[in-house]
């Protein structure tokens, strides 16, 4: 019978099939971060339990880390979650890049980075943005607290079927339009649910023209429409990606793994539940205006009219009103980082558009690279420079101002351009407001000090 | 029976950011719905809401973060089930893992309900995960669960050891896996 991708890496999984219960899934990686791993040890702890396969875990500090000034600048609960995080690691044998390591980074681009991602595995971590790893054909996604107790017990955990969408994206994407203006464009058509209870494949032209950086992008923010994982079969852009990464297979152990990679992809006449086309060579880089990653327009337009009370509400959150062109709305901050965007190609993105220009001089502009070894790569080619000669703060990695658990926050009020994936009320600081937008499109927002259609400044 | 009539409530507003510094699973109750409890009119900080153990609110509960620190807060406010025309997916299998019901009800009966508790808020309504049911006085709405997240909650049954139980299948399927895939270390 045809198979989709979603569901062959979801069979290369089941360790168990029994009727009237959940699917047991084999995990082959378990990534850990500081914030909702605490009560999971301390689970297994109170129940005598250890971890079944550290060898198959990896952990890292990044939702709280202070991004200037090392661990000291941490609170003191940012700094007792972190030494937890060191402490439980150490005891179980869990390999840990702490702040202050050559590779520290956000959870979801050190995987990758290392190489430690790869097509057909199943990963899992208690963070929703998992599904960034789906980029490589990987089964990716977020868990709970309890789950990661589970797996960290079993490296196993019970699952429900999921129904499959295929989202085919075709066309050659303009110039100025990014794989996050791709993304924001499908959650405006399908609102922030129509993913509920399904795995979901990105595939046509637009996808395979994307780099992996851009692949990961689009998968991260799958969550954000509610789908459960984000997903794109592997192709030779993957492999290229791959190759010579720290945990890559090498010599023979690549080749048998390249046969099994070519595998990977949905048969011709499989059957998805559902399917949603987008028309890439028509998009406009877009701008969110309100509360949440659906409510968004092309930057070329203006705030809309509301639809229902959720969009009033958010107006009034946001302090927007309808009719407003998106081009006069000044911005007091502007953040380019995040699980989404903080990838070496999004940060030479963002540098081509500052460079030689500078920050508005009521903007306050920082960049937080996703990863150390993003941030080294960045420094080696200058990119630092750029943006500390525009007037950008030069950040160390972590989640940062994506959700605001460290040191840098919105103050009440204050309105922000944003690389992240979430434009939730007070996500970003409470009061603060967060236009979600493309590297590209936040650097031009924090050259103008406006948001702007980054097209006029190419 | 308490009501909160609004769609796509996330997982940062349910519980904000700062909050998810405590290593505890408990404890998180005061902090629920923090932002908008601030100013004090919020409909829960309502004394005839005072005690609800029931939640009724709009679609797409529990969007945004995996935060299981949202139904720990929830439940650690006094409530025991969440009543809502959907439920975003990790948000529930959160709930079931914490022992708080989420119920999924068509559309027209949530606004009954929402509808109900915000005119009569003396108003009796039971939950019944044993006949899968919701009753009050003059309906009886029928709702779906999946038949093992009921089990569980029922039996209040260890997750863990139920998976432990499968060592031998467990095992054997780690000895097929291939030998080119990563370790951490």
């Amino acid at each position: 019978m045809p198979s989709t991708l979603a569901q062959k890496l979801w069979d290369a999984h089941t360790v168990r099939v029994a009727p009237g219960e959940p699917d047991l899934l084999y995990v082959d990686l378990h990534l850990v971060h500081e914030v909702t791993s605490p009560q999971a040890f301390e689970g297994l702890r109170l129940s005598g339990r250890r971890v079944r396969r550290p060898d198959l875990s990896l952990a890292t500090m990044d939702h709280n880390v202070p991004t200037q000034g090392g661990v000291r600048a941490a609170d003191d609960s940012s700094r007792r979650q972190m030494e937890l995080l060191a402490e439980n690691c150490r005891r179980e044998g869990i390999p840990l890049y702490q702040i202050g390591s050559r590779r520290q980074g956000i959870v979801h681009v050190i995987g990758p980075e290392l190489g430690l991602t790869q097509p057909g595995m199943l990963i899992v971590c208690g963070d929703s943005h998992t599904s960034t790893h789906g980029a490589f054909g990987a089964l990716a996604f977020g868990i709970g607290t309890s789950e990661v107790e589970l797996v960290l017990a079993t490296q196993c955990l019970p699952q429900k079927r999921l129904g499959d969408l295929a989202v085919t994206i075709e066309g050659e994407l303009p110039l100025g339009v990014t794989a996050k203006d791709i993304v924001l464009s499908l959650i405006g058509q399908t609102g922030t649910s129509q993913g509920q209870g399904h795995l979901v494949e990105y595939r046509g032209s637009t996808i395979r023209g994307l780099s992996m950086e851009g692949r990961m992008t689009i998968c991260n923010m799958s969550i954000e429409w509610g789908a459960k994982a984000g997903m794109v079969a592997p192709d030779e852009t993957t492999f290229a990606y791959l190759k010579g990464r720290p945990n890559a297979p090498k010599g023979a152990a690549w080749e048998a793994a390249l046969d099994h990679w070519r595998s990977l992809s949905s048969d011709a006449d499989a059957v998805f539940d559902g399917e949603i086309s987008v028309d890439a060579s028509r998009l406009e880089p877009h701008v969110t205006w309100g509360t949440n990653p659906g409510q968004v327009a092309p930057v070329t337009g203006r705030v809309p009219q509301p639809r229902s009370d959720t969009d009033e509400r958010a107006l009034r959150y946001m302090d927007l009103r309808p009719g407003t062109a998106f081009a006069d709305i000044a911005v007091d901050r502007v953040f380019i980082g995040s699980c989404t965007n903080a990838r070496i190609e999004d940060l030479r993105a963002a540098a081509s558009v500052i460079k030689g220009k500078h920050v508005h001089p009521k903007v306050r502009a920082m960049v937080v690279p996703g990863s150390t070894s993003v941030k080294r790569a960045a420094e080696d080619e200058g990119l630092d420079l750029v943006f500390k000669a525009a007037g950008f703060e030069w950040r160390n990695a972590g989640c940062s101002m994506c959700l605001g658990m460290n040191p840098d926050i919105l103050a009440p009020g204050e309105r922000c351009a944003s690389t992240s994936n979430r434009n939730f009320e007070g996500r970003q600081g409470s009061g603060g407001r967060t236009h979600l937008m493309s590297p590209p499109m936040a650097a031009a927002a924090a050259v103008t000090g406006h948001l702007v259609d980054v097209r006029e400044l190419l | 029976m308490a009501p909160l009539d609004r769609a796509d409530v996330d997982t940062d507003q349910i519980i904000p950011k700062q909050f998810l510094k405590r290593i505890e699973r408990t404890g998180y109750g005061p902090f629920l719905f923090f932002d908008w409890r601030a100013d004090g009119k919020f409909v829960l900080d309502r004394p005839e809401h005072a005690g609800a153990s029931v939640l009724v609110t709009g679609a797409n509960f529990g969007c945004g973060s995996s935060r299981e620190h949202a139904p720990w807060a929830l439940r650690d406010f006094g409530f025991r089930a969440i009543i809502s025309p959907s439920f975003a997916d990790i948000f529930l299998a959160n709930s079931y893992k914490t022992g708080l019901l989420a119920v999924t009800l068509p559309e027209r009966q949530v606004r009954h309900l929402i509808d109900l508790a915000s005119e009569d808020p003396t108003a009796i309504v039971t939950v019944d995960l044993e006949k899968q049911e919701v009753r009050g006085e003059g309906f009886s709405y029928r709702f779906e669960i999946d038949a093992f997240a009921r089990e569980c909650l029922l039996g209040g049954l260890d997750e863990i050891g139920l998976v432990e139980r499968h060592e031998a299948e467990i095992t054997a399927y780690e000895a097929k896996r291939s030998g080119w895939l990563p370790a951490a270390k």
